[in-house]
């Protein structure tokens, strides 16, 4: 018998391990679900680490109005699998009190709205924990983000002055008002994600697998149609065989050409990407700190 | 499933190093020939680098993740990287090397298997191969790798790089470090970093990438004494698991079996494992780190905290612990203040009864004067507990042989300790 995990068991356990850790320490914890698959891949994990209870916290989407149908549709039926309780957070709602004010012009788009709305629904439902989907391989500030990451009273990130985390020690004290976000699965790659959904064969939304779709071929990636996509001068709909690499808000999702229609060619086609998944997120391209100081205002 | 590799496993390493040493380059050059840097990423840090009025492609922007690290150029926080090859998936946790960020490199060593050691071969062994080498024999790391960098720089000279090897074996006796390689490499050009150097044919061993994928890291858990912190009650009230009470943590050390006799601490009660239980079924055997759910045969009173153990092998009960400890926190250790104390899942208050000594990185030299603790310290304190704690020496096992300090007041994590 050799006493050795593979690498996909050591970060499950490692996931597992800080799940639990998350119930021990907060009062109140949630998940944030945005129905793509990092979240899918936690919420799995979270099935595991309470396993035979349901897992002790609520799933929290933050809803931007502007969803993939199919994203919809397949959130609704997990939370029915799952007996899970299903909290949304709207930007709409946000909107319309006068919270937050819709942004206008060319790229105009509702992400960054949802760091208002994310933060009213961690107040009223006095969230002291949010676990969250991010990997630190996915972009620069994230690469600094501890397991356990504090926020003050007013949801803000300080990226320079964080606590220290050794070894698999997690603090999680904090005054009240204050709130944690904590990233189970800090140390996967996109990679692992994708070999992991296909060893456990999870299921995930049919946006990820190759399909026809119209589209709009803007700022090198393709932009689905929707009602809420605006042509601009000499842009015209194509039809095309994509898939989505990542999933957010449909305004600002883009998908790439693939005819990848299974978990085994997606994994195939991610271990020979040459771009990184979210080079097709339009929300992040706003400047070599658009991550950084979107999380430091309160962001996922 | 046969183009997917599942069963490599995980190496977490630490990388140290002052600017101008050639870290970055050397983590950029096995970022990029592992090809783990995408398109998109090289695209922004070449703009970056030509905005910088650099003619080549500063790797080091790959890495330095926070706008005020850019700004200023210097890596300021531990920064974690990965990449994978066929054989192994590799977790790097980037530290800087200087001095006043001793506790960032302490943060990223506490959690490594191995660390690399860079000396530029123009200046051999010098203060800071010292200070990082003791940090990774204090925090256990359990292989070394030591790379002479910029070979390039001295004709790829045989001599030089014997003298750096012996130089740095006659410091090293002074450490307890149990394996140690050398490489001689040029990060820059990618001599032994990945491929073979043609240039530096006197060198039989193997390149730094050969040595990272083969070295053997099996034993670095210890699977003799059987430890495992209970983190979280698991309690369904449900109809199908009406009584069911499975006791959830991470193993942390030696191997558990249904059927083994166990002891709870503090209480001293002892019981059978009854079952070892995961959302995939009833395992066999757990072992460290693996995360399960323990149930044992009689109904005991079990919460989070609580460690089990078995009955002619247990932790050492303490109520005085000795560490040697590493201050993190802007504000000096307060002699006389209350601190909580945090070991594995057990948090219990603690006050100081004794600094002995302070260790001078640089030197190793004990200064037993001096005994204010400050940021970067590293110290050997004595501590009393309001409440005993279930420790291993952390020679023995650096999960219970670890502990953190939260001070009170501010929530603030101030001090990493070993168990002596």
């Amino acid at each position: 018998m050799k006493y050795n995990l593979d690498h996909l068991r050591e970060l499950e356990s490692e996931a597992i391990y800080v799940l639990r850790e998350t119930a021990a320490q907060f009062e109140r914890p949630s998940l944030l679900f945005s129905g793509g698959k990092d979240s899918i891949v936690i919420t799995h994990l979270a099935r595991k680490a309470f396993y035979p209870a349901k897992f002790p916290f609520p799933l929290v989407h933050i809803d931007t109005g502007h969803n993939f149908p199919e994203a919809l549709a397949f959130r609704d039926a997990l939370v029915e699998k799952l007996g899970a309780t299903l909290i949304v957070g709207s930007v709409q709602e946000s909107i319309d009190k006068g919270d937050v004010q819709e942004e206008t012009g060319k790229n105009a788009s509702r992400n960054a709205l949802q760091t208002v709305t994310l933060l009213d629904a961690i107040e009223s439902n006095k969230f002291d924990a949010c676990i969250g989907g991010a990997r630190r391989d996915e972009e620069k500030a994230r690469a600094k983000e501890r397991f356990f990451s504090h926020r003050d009273d007013f949801g803000q990130w300080d990226p320079k002055n964080q606590r220290p985390e050794l070894w698999n020690m997690f603090n999680g004290r904090h005054n009240q008002g204050e709130h944690f976000r904590v990233f189970p699965i800090s140390n996967w790659t996109e990679m692992d994600i994708w070999q992991y959904i296909l060893m456990e064969n999870i299921q995930i939304p049919s946006l990820y697998f190759s399909h026809n779709r119209n589209v709009v071929f803007r700022d090198n990636t393709f932009l689905p149609e929707s009602e809420f996509l605006v042509l601009r001068e000499n842009e015209e709909v194509v039809n095309k065989q994509i898939r989505f690499r990542t999933l957010g808000d449909i305004t600002i999702t883009g998908g790439l050409e693939s005819d990848a229609d299974t978990l085994a060619k997606i994994v195939e086609e991610v271990s020979v990407a040459r771009q990184t998944e979210r080079g097709n997120r339009a929300d992040d391209k706003r400047g070599e700190a658009a991550m950084e100081d979107r999380k430091t205002q309160g962001y996922f | 499933m046969d183009h997917i590799d599942n069963t490599s496993d995980l190496l977490r390493f630490t990388t140290a190093g002052s600017v101008d040493d050639g870290k970055s380059t050397l983590i950029g050059r096995l970022l990029y020939d592992s090809k783990t840097i995408f398109e998109d990423q090289l695209e922004i840090v070449q703009q970056a680098s030509s905005r910088k009025g650099l003619e080549h492609i500063d790797l080091s922007l790959l890495t330095d993740g926070l706008r005020s690290e850019r700004e200023q150029g210097i890596t300021i926080d531990v920064a974690y990287r990965y990449f994978a090859t066929p054989k192994r998936k590799f977790i790097i946790a980037d530290t800087p090397g200087h001095i006043q960020y001793t506790r960032n490199m302490v943060t990223g060593a506490s959690t490594a298997n191995l660390a690399l050691i860079l000396i530029d071969a123009r200046k051999g062994v010098i203060e800071q191969t010292s200070r990082h080498s003791f940090i990774a024999s204090l925090l256990r790391i359990p292989h070394l790798i030591v790379c002479v960098n910029k070979m390039d720089l001295v004709d790829y000279d045989q001599a030089t790089y014997d003298k750096i090897v012996a130089d740095y074996i006659a410091f090293a006796s002074k450490l307890d470090v149990q394996d140690i390689q050398f490489v001689p490499i040029s990060a820059l050009h990618g001599e032994n970093v990945v491929n073979r150097s043609e240039k530096m044919d006197w060198f039989q061993g193997s390149t730094l990438l050969n040595s990272l994928e083969t070295v053997h890291i099996t034993s670095d858990h210890n699977h003799i004494d059987c430890r495992m912190p209970v983190q979280y009650v698991i309690r369904p009230h449900s109809n199908e698991f009406h009584d069911y009470r499975g006791y959830a943590g991470r193993i942390a050390g030696g191997v558990f079996k249904p059927g083994d006799e166990v002891v709870v601490l503090p209480s001293g009660f002892q019981s059978k494992i009854k079952s070892i239980d995961t959302f995939d079924g009833e395992v066999a055997e757990a072992f460290a780190p693996m995360s399960v759910s323990i149930t044992l045969e009689d109904d005991i009173d079990v919460t989070r905290g609580d460690m089990i153990a078995r009955p002619n092998n247990q932790p050492t009960v303490c109520q005085e612990v000795e560490l040697m400890m590493c201050w993190l926190d802007n504000k000096s250790l307060n002699p006389t203040g209350k601190y909580i104390l945090r070991h594995t899942s057990n948090e219990v208050r603690a006050k100081v009864k004794e600094v002995r000594y302070k260790v001078d990185v640089n030197t190793l030299h004990k200064n037993e004067y001096d005994l204010e603790i400050k940021m970067n310290d590293i110290a050997r304190v004595k501590l009393r507990l309001a409440k005993p704690i279930f420790t291993d020496s952390y020679s023995k096992n650096r999960i219970t042989g670890s502990v953190i300090l939260i001070d009170e007041a501010t929530n603030i994590t101030v001090a990493s300790g070993m168990v002596i």
